[in-house]
């Protein structure tokens, strides 16, 4: 007790202390934005409230403060969490226009996941995998096996919600079928990792490339496997039952029947994606600070030295292959029952390069900045550059640059290159770069040049 | 003294080269054998085939009761083999106490489902793991360095790093690939010293690769001489010394006198 007390006192002109560059830097940078977004955006009252949320949680230096190392983790999960309530309210962005609907934001959370998942092999233990999108087309699949009409030969039914009791197929409780996926995910990201994992380097990438190459083909083709329709090809398989607690518990608590008739459906599908999204952040963290996460560590840093000391290389690799497999499988899943079906379309390599480009903008490694960018990238793939698009063609952007009106969304992958190669140019470990990750660019990789270019 | 570590025949070749030519050699139990030999004699590939970094052409391996030959490294330190490296082979981006921890892997327990749930039982095992790799880095001289990145250490603390981290695999069998290149020679004396202090007190083996002569002379009770591959002789230091191939192929004429 008498410690705890001597910890707060202690600890109170170190907040102040810590407190001042913060909130100087806050005012150097904030007061400006402010008036900008103020001017150009409708000044609103919500304006002012997001102002001095982001005072409250930015400027106090928490983390000196005993258990105080939650206050901004909690204050954004609020934020999230309230974010459908408050989002009709939001002032607007000069050029981005709206905040994301809460359907994007759906989408959004769903690709967090993917980004948290690949951080797992990429972030953790640097194994460059070019197709993580096949573990998000087994999740997607799979949900579209256990809880759809496909497999019309059968009618099973378990504790599914949404549909009739003799509709045709087998229709699973999606709350199984996610973990399901998931499992499903997991064993075909070992047996993927079985053959591929003993290469190393430029050859895993090259082979997980392929890997991911062959998923969407044989989703297209697979209306006809060896005499079966596995996946109805090009049409894709669809309606996908949606999640939900059926009427029991409705009943009981209250809890709603399923989401896709609620009223406030999109709201459930965000709440519930916000969940498996902390719950995968949740994960992450438990695994990176445990003996795995080391042993992904030093797998990274150098195979040999981690092999001599005791570390399996293959079996802690396919962990680290199984775990991001996992949460692929486990968002693909919720993504199919969140559309309502499964398409190959979705599935194409570009899908892969996308996570990976999150997980790069927003640092390797680290979990909030793979949240951010997952965040930022998938904002703007869904809403950000339509939204920019339409600006600059209201305001006369598009005509003195291009002539006429342009349709930016048809250039994402080419916008989203140039974002990657800025990030690489100026900020190459990422926008919150692990503590890790920052040594190693601060001093420089193995490869020095042999003299240095500036004294040429 | 019964004997730790018994190689029978032991052959490395590389395409057409043959690095290691069928090398007999056997390190009793609590003794400190070095290994010398002019550069490219096959020391290190000899070290690396013991403990399976790589895989030797022919012969046998046979380590505390275990056939070791051709396991895989992981396997081997299990089985009770540490060993250093001749570059500094450091997790440079972790901590001097995760580079230890990284070092008890193969000790401890607690899988990917463990990992994630937490229960109690690991806590204890974590805390356990953690105070060991404390007292482990403050044995081995780098006391109040547990939180510094194993890049930043200077060059004979990332040494002594090599060593807390081979020592925390528990092993019977301590493999040191030239320990104190780039030492200076009090480093030395002091590294020397430590190493003698390992086997009087926590009773290792130690086997180590090593061309300072002085340690050599020093402390090992064994020596092996190897040239091309070949082992040319074997013996007490003093054998070795006046030996006439040895002093042919490697020690010059300086160190008789």
């Amino acid at each position: 007790m008498a410690s705890g007390m001597q910890a707060v006192r202690s600890s109170a002109p170190a907040l102040k202390r810590q407190s001042m560059p913060r909130a100087k830097r806050a005012a150097i940078v904030g007061i400006p934005a402010f008036f900008v977004l103020a001017i150009t955006g409708s000044a609103s009252f919500g304006l002012v409230i997001a102002a001095l949320i982001f005072c409250a949680l930015y400027i106090p230096a928490w983390k000196t403060l005993p258990a105080g190392k939650w206050v901004v983790p909690l204050g954004i999960l609020l934020i999230a969490i309230l974010y459908p309530i408050y989002q009709p309210n939001l002032f607007d962005v000069l050029v981005f226009g709206n905040f994301p609907s809460v359907d994007t934001g759906v989408s959004m959370m769903i690709f967090i996941m993917m980004a948290l998942g690949l951080n797992i092999v990429v972030g953790y233990a640097g194994l460059l995998d070019l197709g993580y999108v096949a573990f998000y087309a087994i999740g997607a699949y799979t949900v579209a096996w256990f809880a759809s009409q496909h497999f019309n030969g059968v009618t099973l039914h378990v504790g599914s919600v949404g549909v009739a009791e003799s509709t045709p197929g087998i229709h699973i409780s999606i709350w199984i079928v996610l973990i399901v996926a998931g499992i499903f995910a997991t064993i075909s990201g070992v047996l993927i990792g079985f053959p591929t994992l003993r290469l190393r380097g430029d050859y895993l990438a090259i082979v997980t490339l392929g890997f991911g190459e062959i998923m969407p083909q044989i989703a297209n083709n697979g209306d006809n496997l060896f005499g079966h329709n596995i996946t109805n090809g090009p049409q894709g398989i669809n309606p996908i039952d949606p999640p939900g607690f059926g009427n029991t518990l409705h009943n009981a608590v209250g809890l709603p029947t399923d989401f896709q008739s609620s009223i406030n459906s999109t709201r459930l599908f965000y709440w519930t994606a916000l969940l498996l999204v902390v719950l995968t952040a949740f994960c992450s963290a438990r695994l990176r600070d445990s003996r795995l996460g080391r042993a992904w560590i030093a797998i990274r840093e150098d195979e040999t030295a981690a092999a001599a000391m005791g570390v399996p290389l293959m079996r802690t690799k396919t962990w680290a292959y199984a775990g991001g497999a996992f949460f692929g499988g486990v968002a693909g899943a919720y993504y199919g029952s969140f559309k309502g079906g499964t398409f190959p379309g979705d599935f194409y390599f570009n899908i892969s390069v996308f996570i990976l480009c999150m997980v790069i903008l927003g640092g390797m490694g680290n979990i909030w900045g793979v949240i951010l960018g997952a965040a930022f990238l998938s904002y703007l793939n869904f809403e950000g550059l339509a939204n920019i698009g339409a600006w600059m063609n209201a305001n006369g952007v598009s005509s003195f640059f291009f002539g006429g009106d342009i349709d930016v969304p048809l250039y994402t992958s080419g916008i989203f290159g140039i974002i990657l190669v800025l990030t690489m140019l100026f900020r190459p470990e990422g926008l919150i770069p692990s503590e890790r990750r920052k040594q190693e660019f601060q001093e420089g990789v193995h490869d020095q040049p042999l003299y240095d270019l500036e004294h040429e | 003294m019964a004997d730790l570590l018994t190689a029978e025949g032991v052959r490395k070749e590389f395409g057409g080269l043959v690095a290691v030519n069928d090398v007999d050699f056997t390190i009793p139990e609590r003794t400190i054998v070095s290994l010398i030999g002019p550069n490219g004699a096959g020391k290190t590939t000899f070290f690396n085939m013991l403990t399976g970094v790589y895989k030797p052409t022919a012969g046998q391996i046979v380590f505390d009761g275990h056939d070791v030959t051709g396991r895989p490294p992981h396997v081997v330190t299990t089985y009770g083999i540490g060993r250093t490296f001749q570059n500094i082979r450091l997790f440079q981006s972790m901590t001097a106490l995760e580079n230890v921890l990284v070092g008890m892997h193969a000790r401890l327990k607690g899988g990917i489902l463990r990992a994630v749930f937490k229960p109690p039982s690991l806590k204890r095992e974590e805390k356990a793991a953690r105070e060991k790799a404390h007292d482990l880095l403050e044995f081995s001289g780098l006391k109040g360095h547990d939180d510094e990145y194993a890049r930043n250490l200077s060059y004979g603390d990332q040494r002594r790093l090599e060593v807390a981290r081979a020592l925390a695999t528990e092993p019977k069998l301590l493999l040191l690939d030239e320990p104190t290149a780039g030492m200076n020679p009090q480093e030395t004396a002091e590294f020397t010293g430590f190493v003698a202090d390992l086997r009087a007190n926590q009773g290792l083996t130690v086997l180590m690769i090593e061309h300072d002569m002085r340690v050599v002379m020093g402390i090992s009770e064994r020596v092996t001489v190897l040239d091309y591959g070949e082992k040319i002789a074997e013996g007490t230091p003093q054998e070795v010394q006046s030996d006439e191939r040895v002093i042919e192929a490697y020690l010059g004429t300086a160190a008789v006198s």
